[in-house]
């Protein structure tokens, strides 16, 4: 799951990581006021989605007053902010943080991710921040430091204090950077973070260390244990059916093709997609349906490709192995004879009772095709697109 | 011959009453594997489709001399259950569960490694030596007896290739999925390794995934060391970056983890790479010959 870097920040604030103040807003008419709040002078305007290259995007402005906050704010507040992440289309700002300015002295990178080799989490910091840090560990990875977390000891004072040096930090400031270090990672833990960016990490002029940028993502598999992670989450920022499949966990995931397909397992769904771009077609989603999936969940996920626009033609690759193909043929002809079908269909289906399933789809008279074997499949359904 | 799990193996269920762990240890026991019994914590002392339940894992082996667990706990309780596995000393402990949370598993690993337990998982469908037993929710009915070795981080994208395999007379020796998450117990290479002592198996298939270096570590160690031909298929290759494709570890980040790195390290470790699941099949059996 991912979070606004306003949410972030306060929930980093909690554990004691420093951040500029601020106030995030819905509505430009109160942008004045919180500038004025904040000082009345200097204050930055932050778009808040869901995407990295915001300032390139024309997203963040700083201004020297209340005046302008809220001159900035109708700017940024309805924009479509196209950034590098958010792909051509962009993505509708619908909140804006408006924060204190501050005096810049460094930009600093810091960031906490697993490492799956090592099974750790890894604290990195990179003295080259406010870039991207893909960009530095190609160009310059001598620039990158590193420690490794081992989970039952936790983050130790003396990894903390080496990263500290390594960024050229001095005095006061190695103390702060260490707590601030011990803060973010407390904070990582405790909330099943999957990713943590500070970037950038700032020291002020007056030698303040700060978290300037920060963003958040948690482990969805953890939110078990969070429910008030809940109202954090902003379906504004995620494509409609994809926030609809999710309602009847289906696993969806919209691209820009028009070959609509359903698959049985994560694996099984991308080789899917992948076979379709070898018989020269575009896939218009990913769609895992499940090992277990019922005849109602088949419907749903049926009534989702369908809603795609996009969607020339529907490629249904099931491996029945506890999913029976009978039942899914009996959930397929349900589903179609509900909704009807604008476009044609090829089933391929093999494993558990597969003659009685193929047996089941002929004898409903509704226009199914039927493959033999991927390949097949594949080719009869991009040739049924065109 | 096999590896991991054959004839003698005494498999125990974790979570032996709930609905899954009921189903699988049905069938695991119609496909012939020597279920012993199963835990269910609370429930110790009752049977349970004619097997005897206990309280702990300890308690289990200590009555019924099981020397492998599956198992199928809800995802809050897996990472606890593994480390039971382990507590009880038990040589391998197969965890199906999908859904655990990665820090979980990043604390329980950090337990487990070194000890004499082997993990395969977890969100993995197990494993099953051709003819003789399973762990797990691979189905019975489309393997057969044969000469590959298939080691997988899909479920059904394995049944796909025990299909192919199947069906062009090969058959398999034993198929292990390892699992889609981020952090699981047995890797590529671990899983080769256990190929490479088991004279059955004459070649192997390697299905990968986005997300991840496992793929290409296991290509370093195959130009190494790896001697048997091996037919590897990476699923994502049209798997846009920055979403999690369906498993929690099929996610390109920061431009890593891509399916076209993973299959130029395979190949480039004199691995054959097919680009179409479709030909997996068809390129083992032009590996090996059709010799019987």
């Amino acid at each position: 799951m991912k979070i606004h870097e306003y949410q972030a920040k306060a929930i980093l604030a909690g554990y004691g990581v420093p951040v500029p103040k601020g106030e995030v807003i819905f509505d430009a008419k109160d942008a004045a006021a919180v500038a004025q709040r904040l000082g009345g002078g200097t204050v930055v305007v932050k778009a808040q989605i869901h995407a990295g290259g915001r300032g390139k995007g024309g997203g963040v402005k700083v201004v020297p007053g209340p005046d302008e906050a809220r001159a900035a704010a109708e700017k940024i507040l309805g924009m479509n902010l196209v950034t590098y992440q958010t792909g051509l289309s962009g993505q509708m700002v619908r909140r804006v943080l408006i924060e204190q300015g501050l005096k810049i002295t460094r930009e600093l990178y810091l960031g906490i991710v697993l490492d799956r080799s090592t099974e750790r989490l890894v604290l990195m910091v990179s003295s080259e921040g406010g870039v991207e840090i893909e960009k530095v560990a190609e160009e310059t990875p001598e620039k990158i430091h590193k420690e490794f977390i081992h989970p039952g000891i936790g983050l130790n004072s003396f990894q903390t204090r080496k990263l500290a040096f390594a960024l050229g930090l001095q005095g006061a400031q190695v103390a702060a950077a260490s707590r601030m270090m011990t803060a973010l990672y407390n904070a990582f833990v405790a909330t099943d973070a999957s990713l943590l960016e500070i970037n950038p990490l700032i020291v002020t002029e007056d030698g303040s260390l700060l978290a300037l940028d920060a963003k958040m993502n948690f482990d969805d598999n953890a939110m078990f244990r969070h429910a008030d992670f809940k109202e954090l989450r902003d379906v504004s920022e995620e494509a409609p059916l994809e926030v609809e499949a999710s309602k009847y966990s289906l696993n969806y995931i919209k691209l820009d093709g028009t070959i609509g397909c359903m698959v049985n397992g994560a694996g099984l769904a991308m080789a899917t997609m992948d076979i379709i771009k070898l018989a020269g077609g575009e896939p218009a989603n990913f769609l895992d349906v499940g090992g277990g999936a019922n005849a109602e969940q088949i419907k749903n996920a049926f009534r989702i490709l369908m809603a795609d626009t996009a969607v020339k033609a529907v490629l249904i690759n099931i491996f029945g192995g506890i999913l029976r193909c009978d039942i899914l043929a009996e959930g397929l002809i349900a589903a179609v004879k509900d909704l009807g079908v604008r476009v044609p269909i090829v089933i391929r289906m093999e494993g558990t009772n597969v003659e009685q399933g193929k047996q089941m789809l002929k004898q409903s008279g509704l226009n199914f095709t039927t493959a033999d074997d991927m390949a097949d499949a594949a080719k009869k359904v991009v040739a049924a697109a065109k | 011959m096999a590896v991991l799990i054959d004839k003698h193996t005494r498999l125990m269920v974790q979570g032996i009453t709930g609905r899954e762990g009921t189903f699988h240890a049905k069938a695991a026991a119609a496909y012939g594997t020597n279920v012993v019994g199963g835990v269910t914590p609370g429930k110790g002392g009752t049977t349970h489709e004619g097997w005897p339940v206990f309280n702990t894992v300890a308690d289990c082996v200590k009555a019924t001399g099981a020397n492998a667990s599956v198992i199928f706990v809800p995802p809050p309780g897996g990472a606890d259950a593994i480390l039971e596995a382990a507590d009880a000393g038990l040589p391998l402990a197969v965890c199906i569960t999908e859904g655990i949370p990665t820090l979980d598993m990043m604390r329980a690993f950090a337990a487990i490694r070194g000890s004499k337990t082997r993990v395969i998982g977890p969100n993995c469908p197990g494993l099953i030596t051709a003819g003789q037993a399973k762990a797990g929710i691979i189905p019975g009915n489309i393997v057969k007896e044969g000469r590959v070795g298939i080691v997988s981080k899909s479920g059904t994208l394995t049944y796909e290739a025990i299909h192919q395999l199947t069906r062009n007379g090969l058959g398999q020796t034993t198929c292990i999925g390892i699992g889609g998450d981020p952090l699981i117990g047995t890797s590529f290479i671990d899983a080769l390794s256990l190929f490479a002592g088991d004279p059955q198996t004459e070649a192997v298939v390697m299905i990968g995934e986005i997300g991840g270096n496992a793929e290409q570590d296991a290509a370093s160690w195959i130009k190494a060391v790896f001697k048997k031909p091996v037919v590897g298929f990476i699923a994502g290759q049209t798997a846009p970056p920055g979403r999690r494709m369906g498993h929690a570890g099929a996610i390109i980040a920061g431009g890593k983890g891509t399916a076209a790195e993973k299959m130029a390290a395979l190949a480039a470790a004199g691995v054959t790479v097919v680009k179409s699941p479709a030909d997996i099949g068809t390129a083992v059996m032009n590996l090996l010959g059709t010799r019987p």
